[in-house]
């Protein structure tokens, strides 16, 4: 393989090593094998990923229209995505289900895994497992699944509401297409979350709680003042992950969307634009620059709410 | 058109698996290694990949194989429609992956064209057997001079009714807009569960055939001019229709549900609707749907017409073979593209297993298909009653380049009309508007 003769060290790593110890021939050996183990992977993140992003951005700089041909335009896209009003309502969109999305998720997994951490039951690891589970549905599936349970004629909501003598809501309505995503989604990932703050949990010294015990402190006290705050990393890190999935938002809408065509356009969120633009109208550089202005979005409010946030998050 | 593919747009994602032998490597078209779902049976021969998706195509494709010992067919089931039509359109931008001869749907022939990427058979003679095709659909697979497909299947529009709930309304079968009006009240004031019909926001070229047959032509474009583009989408005759359906669905006389869904599926057999306003391919498309209401009566009619004096036939869908520029040998997959459905043979079975509607005119036009009896309809000779007419007054129409977008706007303007947002008219204003803007945008001059 050409990559375990390539240069063995970077210069930063040879300048730190020099200062511990002189390179001999042990550490040089070891170092190849370092490379070699790193080889597979880094042979498909260069050709899957960096390449592919590289070659995306490159088409993100010319223009390709379906009458006149390929001409070099820089910048342009990039101008023209971030006043292009479809794209921006987009954004619009993912930003509404950000504020209501993401706080309903971490609300039903922290409590659920605050419940949890205290029951020690078998009855807590099979709840523990019910509520996991949703996760372990494809999301595609997911989405299908709850497209046939808001469906007003196969859906067991024309039923349930038929027993208290009301009408039951139009789920894929304009209106209240906006409700049915976010319940699926927190459906979906609210027990992945959970698990996450969960394994915090136990990670805390269970000392901790006698201690508080002794000094008088009650269970929602110690939930409140110790489990929170002593896992607020993990918190930070579950509200990265909910911040980018749904400014990426894309699958449960794009599949609602085969039940709902009107209620759910093809320009819904920045990622269903950027795939109709390439896969409906052969747009692919306008495509690539929209997916490159989202991921810049997506970087800058990561970034913002890192910074944010440093303090509980550990990164400070 | 087999339109179900709608149904499960959402299974996009979801990869095809193929099974089967793979193919030689002496293949005729520049395709990489094939590996075709069927069995080739002259395995000497050179092989000719094809993407298609028609029903029972796996019969027909047998039988071009054995009737033919100096060229084979391998096939591959790449997705329904629009599911097709984004692999097709990857390979194009890449370069490399497409099929020699490739399903297509007339109405995006021109979305292809322009784009290069198909040939014009013209040069391979396809002009010698314009006669044996249906002239409206040999006008939709041609544009000026130039044949970009052969046509396979088409969809002449008609109406296929429940007599059982028009009999119970004491509804006379409508032969004009304004009859069909006055049988939806009818209903409406008899108390009857269903509605006359469905207008889905998302009916896409059913809604386009109904504006053209109050005479509406929305684009004017010839590839041999294709910097140009003419767009009329709100023109008198697409006005009119709209506005007659606005009125209906204001009124409640009409369902709005989407097309294509599992729901509508359901609803257009068990009785929610009275009518479903179907194309050819539409009496198939029913009796493959379950949950059947098993009562029900279905005959066939003609569509209503604006003017009973001077009816005007329109089609609904319709679906041919095109030759890809990346085909390898392209004489080899012109005559593959014109023969497959280009006999009796194949497109009887084509007719008998598929419930294709021909565009070929031997089998068109012969007296077997026209005295077909469909017991669905109760024996009744839909062909002959409904459908053959239709065919022969279709004087086919003309699509825009950028057809996918063009319906994914008249969908959104519908679907705000519907929600009350505006008025039929101001939708297809707003329609015109956003074409306009967007061929501008792609460097079209607009006639």
């Amino acid at each position: 393989m050409a990559t375990t003769t390539a240069p063995t060290s970077s210069p930063s790593a040879e300048a730190s090593q020099q200062g511990k110890h002189r390179p001999d021939r042990n550490y040089r050996r070891r170092q190849r094998w370092g490379w070699l183990f790193v080889a597979p992977f880094a042979l498909i993140f260069l050709s899957f990923l960096i390449l592919p992003l590289l070659f995306a951005f490159r088409m993100s700089l010319f223009t390709n229209t379906l009458a006149s041909g390929t001409d070099f335009v820089g910048v342009d896209n990039y101008v023209k995505a971030f006043t292009d009003p479809i794209f921006l309502s987009g954004l619009g969109t993912v930003a509404k289900f950000a504020l209501i999305m993401i706080p309903a998720q971490m609300i039903v997994a922290l409590l659920a895994a605050l419940v949890l951490d205290n029951l020690a039951t078998w009855a807590s690891k099979f709840s523990r497992l019910m509520i996991f589970v949703p996760y372990a549905v494809p999301v595609v599936i997911g989405a299908l699944m709850w497209g046939f349970l808001y469906s007003p004629r196969f859906g067991p909501a024309a039923d349930l509401f038929n027993l208290v003598g009301l009408a039951a809501p139009e789920f894929l309505s304009q209106d209240n297409i906006f409700g049915s995503l976010v319940n699926i989604v927190t459906w979906q990932w609210a027990g992945y979350y959970m698990i996450i703050i969960y394994a915090a949990l136990r990670g805390i010294d269970p000392g901790i709680y006698e201690a508080a015990v002794l000094d008088g402190a009650t269970d929602r006290q110690i939930a409140w003042r110790i489990k929170i705050p002593m896992i607020s990393s993990s918190l930070v890190m579950v509200v990265i992950f909910a911040l980018i999935g749904t400014l990426q938002f894309f699958t449960e809408p794009q599949v609602l969307r085969g039940v709902a065509q009107g209620a759910i356009p093809v320009s819904y969120t920045p990622n269903m634009y950027a795939f109709s633009l390439a896969f409906s109208y052969s747009q692919f550089n306008y495509a690539s620059a929209i997916s490159f202005a989202l991921g810049i979005v997506v970087f800058v409010f990561s970034f913002i709410f890192l910074f944010l946030t440093r303090k509980q998050s550990g990164l400070k | 058109m087999k339109a179900t593919y709608l149904a499960t747009a959402g299974i996009a994602a979801a990869a095809v698996v193929l099974t089967g032998c793979s193919g030689g490597s002496d293949s005729g078209g520049g395709s990489e290694a094939a590996s075709c779902t069927n069995t080739i049976v002259n395995t000497e021969a050179p092989q000719v990949t094809v993407w298609a998706w028609y029903p029972a195509f796996d019969q027909v494709v047998d039988q071009f194989n054995n009737a033919n010992d100096d060229v084979q067919i391998c096939w591959t089931n790449a997705g329904q429609g629009n599911d097709e039509y984004t692999k097709f359109s990857t390979s194009i931008e890449s370069g490399s992956g497409a099929p020699d001869v490739i399903q297509l749907e007339s109405e995006v022939l021109s979305s292809f064209t322009i784009r290069d990427a198909l040939v014009d058979l013209t040069e391979y003679g396809a002009d010698e057997v314009e006669d044996q095709y249906a002239a409206g659909a040999w006008e939709d697979a041609s544009s000026g001079d130039a044949v970009y497909a052969i046509p396979v299947d088409g969809g002449p529009m008609g109406m296929l009714y429940r007599q059982d709930i028009f009999d119970a309304a004491g509804i006379e079968v409508p032969t004009t807009w304004e009859e069909f009006e006055a049988a939806a009240r009818t209903l409406k004031e008899s108390g009857s569960e269903a509605v006359i019909a469905d207008f889905p926001t998302n009916g896409r070229a059913f809604n386009q055939a109904l504006f053209a047959q109050a005479g509406s032509e929305p684009f004017v474009y010839d590839s041999a001019n294709p910097q140009e583009i003419g767009i009329k989408v709100n023109d008198e005759g697409a006005k009119k229709v709209l506005d007659y359906w606005d009125g209906l669905v204001k009124d409640g006389l009409v369902a709005t549900d989407d097309a294509f869904t599992a729901d509508y599926n359901t609803k257009l057999v068990d009785g929610s609707y009275a009518v479903y306003l179907a194309a050819a391919w539409g009496p198939g498309y029913l009796q493959g749907l379950s949950d059947a209401d098993p009562e029900a009566i279905w005959r066939a009619a003609p569509l209503p017409q604006w003017d009973a004096a001077n009816p005007v036939q329109v089609n609904w869908g319709g679906s041919t073979f095109a030759v890809t520029e990346q085909a390898g040998d392209k004489e080899l997959a012109a005559k593959v593209a014109m023969g497959i459905f280009g006999n009796e043979e194949g497109m009887n079975l084509g007719v008998d297993a598929g419930a294709l509607f021909p565009s070929y005119a031997p089998v068109l036009e012969s007296d077997e298909f026209a005295t077909k009896e469909y017991e669905f309809f109760g024996g009744q000779q839909i062909n002959q009653d409904v459908f053959l007419d239709a065919a022969a007054g279709y004087e086919g129409a003309t699509f825009s380049p950028f057809q996918n977008y063009a319906y994914d706007q008249l969908t959104e303007q519908i679907y705000a009309m519907v929600q009350g947002e505006k008025d039929s008219g101001q939708a297809l204003d707003d329609l015109q508007a956003s074409l306009e803007q967007y061929a501008t945008e792609q460097g079209f001059t607009l006639k």
